[in-house]
């Protein structure tokens, strides 16, 4: 099969792969606006996830499938350029997303984490739907720069960390909200099925620990490469800056916890801002940073 | 003294060196939002230029050096000295605990995190509660009526490896800055380099680098091959080879280098930066006298490497100097005017225009060499030159003979970045210690009923399962 071909076929696996998170998408909405029950007098509601676990089921495989076909897509994008899917921001992006994905099937095999499928189900459609509208650039050859192994090491520790840590960032935030609610004198009706606070403070801070070392190594590795590209270990680009200050900040949340014992809504902001710095990195030096990681082909 | 003792504990706590860490995170923060002199001095001048009020504030805070500014080395300084008065003597510690016993069973159990009683004594239950155990290797403190364990100890060993790795780092990032060069040189195909520190274009030198150190080899450019993709233009490869000999004199051996393989020799590697092209002229004067023939280095100003450069010839009477542009593959359109739309040598042209009178090379100003100061000059001819054309321009002939591919090498000694690798690797380690290494401790009481008690450090979850699994045991 001709590369072109190959790009294509990739291109129709990713539009598959938004429509089945479309479906994920409507079926964990409906999952939890139906679950309310009404009462005849109109005063009591209440809540009955009985009536709609077979809406959250269709989600969850949908949400699967949709995997799937996200994986061959960028599967396909690599083939077709004979190398990994990750020379420019549009390949960035839709790995990215099945990172994200990914982490949340993975979440979800150990935890009780269904109700965050419509939050992941939106952040994914959005992602791909940035990617192939504003991002999308033509299957092509990599440019000297990128063509090594650490290409392959450095990016997808990266992009796997990225994940994992906007999952913890969209648990934190729930905490947050959740946190509010139970303060202002109690949760909402479509809010009372999800975990304990508790629970997602500690998840969110499982998440951490667990892809802290993960992300440390991207960046080391991404100091060994530029050591053999560019001539120097670390010269202070911006995206090394930024990954820097991304490290830190997470480190900080890290410390906080376990030796300063933070707990609840200050971990939770923290978390946000470290998850944030990430995400600046990402779009604010990809599209409008100068320096040296100017791959995103924008 | 009392004050100093004081400062030094203070510094030396983990909570001034976390500050100073976030410190560190938040001063870099701005050397990634304004340009950098090490990195794009053009951007910097720009900067200037533009708003050169606001640019004189922000360099007297050393914005646009930020990396190596004063006040950013405090920080990192303060940092490495904090990092290492908290980090050593909890090091000292540590090593003294090896092989101490745990501590001793407090009296009531019933208030610890974990807590569970055996619903009837079991005959021997200290003996098979040491044997579970040691066999969840718990080092196990056994007494009359108790045993008191403990687990997880590694812990605290990939902890301080890793805090350790970290000041291991600082030095070698120290290292480099004190004992380092990086280097610069613009090489036509065809030409030698001699490693010393004239043969480049530019060369810095770290504090305490002296010259006798640098790595005493010789490169002669043999060819460079550069390979775009047809539709997008962009690069696809690049290969230089070169003849090297290391001591100079020595045999020369056959060496490929490409961007992301470098040449080493030692702590020097030699890289791959940048390429372009050199249009080869001739230039005589009225009379027919050869006045200049050779390979003149033009900059790429795109990536099709539509290129610009000068030809300065003072010894004419009067100097002449030629503004030009070397384009690989020329093309046309209305907007742009001539431009090249390839990066390899399909259809080249050489773009000129002739200046004549002062080149102002006198002035004592040191000038670029790829501009001519066309002020005290007038223009006497405009010509685009195809290859082997010649040009006659009333005060002489260019004759367009050719063009050479030129490579920039770069040439960078750092002696610390072994170090920085090592520091990093066991780095890596400590941190996988000591974040998936769980601590707790175990205490069985059998004095007529049997209580076990436990406690998780850092809140890790999962104690209940483990006592609820002894427990079991115990049972039988």
């Amino acid at each position: 099969m001709t590369s072109r071909n190959l790009a294509y076929l990739s291109n129709y696996a990713i539009y598959s792969a938004m429509f089945l998170y479309t479906i994920a998408f409507f079926a964990h909405a409906v999952e939890v606006s139906f679950s309310v029950k009404t009462t005849e007098d109109n005063e009591k509601t209440s809540f009955d996830f009985s009536r709609t676990d077979r809406a959250g089921r269709i989600g969850t495989a949908m949400m699967i499938l949709g995997f799937i076909f996200l994986f061959a897509g960028v599967i396909l994008r690599g083939a077709s350029a004979h190398r990994v899917p990750w020379g420019n921001m549009y390949e960035f992006s839709i790995t990215g997303a099945l990172a994200f994905s990914g982490a949340y099937l993975f979440a979800l095999m150990k935890y009780k984490l269904r109700w965050l499928g419509l939050p992941v189900s939106i952040a994914v459609l959005l992602t791909l739907g940035t990617a192939v509208t504003v991002l999308y650039r033509p299957s092509a050859p990599l440019v000297p720069a990128l063509k090594s192994t650490w290409l392959a090491i450095h990016v997808s520790a990266a992009i796997v960390s990225g994940g994992v840590f906007l999952l913890a960032n969209t648990i934190a935030a729930t905490y947050l909200i959740l946190d509010r609610m139970e303060e202002r004198g109690g949760r909402s009706e479509w809010a009372k099925k999800l975990p304990s606070l508790e629970a997602l403070d500690q998840l969110s801070y499982r998440l951490v620990a667990f892809v802290f070392p993960l992300w440390t190594f991207a960046v080391i590795a991404g100091a060994i490469w530029a050591e053999s590209a560019w001539g120097r270990y670390w010269g202070w680009d911006p995206k090394e800056t930024w990954a820097f200050i991304t490290w830190v900040a997470y480190a900080a949340y890290l410390h906080a916890r376990v030796t300063a014992g933070w707990r609840g809504r200050k971990a939770a902001w923290l978390c946000l801002f470290a998850g944030s710095t990430f995400l600046f990195n990402y779009i604010y030096v990809n599209i409008y940073g100068t320096g040296r990681h100017t791959y995103s082909g924008l | 003294m009392e004050i100093l003792r004081w400062a030094w504990r203070q510094l030396t706590s983990m909570r001034t060196a976390l500050i100073l860490l976030m410190m560190l995170g938040l001063a870099s923060i701005p050397g990634s939002l304004f340009p950098q002199r090490n990195q794009n001095p053009m951007k910097v001048r720009e900067f200037f230029k533009n708003n050169p009020t606001l640019a004189q504030w922000l360099d007297k805070a050393s914005i646009f050096d930020l990396y190596s500014s004063p006040w950013f080395s405090a920080i990192y300084i303060l940092l490495f000295i904090s990092l290492i008065g908290c980090v050593l003597p909890r090091t000292f510690e540590h090593i003294k605990a090896i092989g101490k016993k745990p501590p001793l069973t407090p009296k009531f159990l019933d208030r610890m995190e974990g807590f569970v009683e055996l619903d009837r004594p079991v005959v021997g239950s200290l003996d098979l509660a040491e044997k579970w155990l040691k066999k969840n290797r718990f080092r196990v403190r056994r007494e009359e009526l108790s045993i008191s364990a403990e687990k997880g100890y590694s812990r605290e060993s990939g902890n301080l490896l890793f805090h350790l790795s970290l000041i291991l780092i600082l030095f070698a990032v120290a290292a480099g800055g004190l004992y380092g060069s990086k280097g610069e040189t613009i090489l036509n195909v065809g030409e030698r380099f001699i490693n010393t520190p004239t043969s480049y274009d530019n060369i810095s030198f770290a504090k305490f680098q002296r010259e006798g150190n640098m790595a005493p080899f010789s490169l002669r450019v043999l060819d460079f091959k550069a390979s775009y993709d047809v539709k997008t233009n962009a690069p696809t490869d690049y290969t230089l080879q070169v003849a090297a000999a290391n001591p100079i004199g020595s045999k020369e051996i056959l060496k490929t280098i490409k961007v992301n393989s470098p040449l080493t020799y030692g702590s020097t590697k030699i890289y791959l930066q940048a390429n372009g092209y050199s249009p080869v002229v001739a230039i005589r004067d009225k009379s027919g006298k050869l006045i200049f023939e050779g390979a003149v280095t033009f900059l790429p100003q795109d990536g099709n490497l539509t290129s610009i450069g000068a030809i300065k010839l003072p010894d004419m009477n009067p100097q002449i100097g030629m503004v030009a542009s070397f384009l690989p593959t020329a093309d046309r359109s209305p907007t742009r005017g001539a431009f090249s739309s390839f990066p390899e040598v399909l259809d080249p042209r050489l773009l000129v225009s002739v200046w004549m009178g002062d080149l102002g090379l006198d002035s004592g100003t040191p000038q670029s060499v790829y501009r001519v100061d066309t002020s005290k000059m007038k223009r006497i001819g405009l010509k685009a030159l195809k290859l082997n054309e010649t040009y006659n321009f009333g005060e002489g002939t260019l004759a367009f003979e050719g063009y050479k591919s030129w490579v920039n090498l770069q040439i960078v000694d750092d002696p610390g970045k072994l170090y920085a690798l090592f520091g990093a690797i066991f780095a890596i380690l400590g941190l996988l210690i000591s974040l998936f290494t769980r601590q707790r401790r175990i205490w069985i009481k059998a004095d007529g009923r049997v209580q076990i008690a436990g406690l998780a450090k850092n809140g890790v979850p999962g104690l209940d399962e483990e006592l609820a699994a002894l427990k079991k045991s115990l049972e039988g």
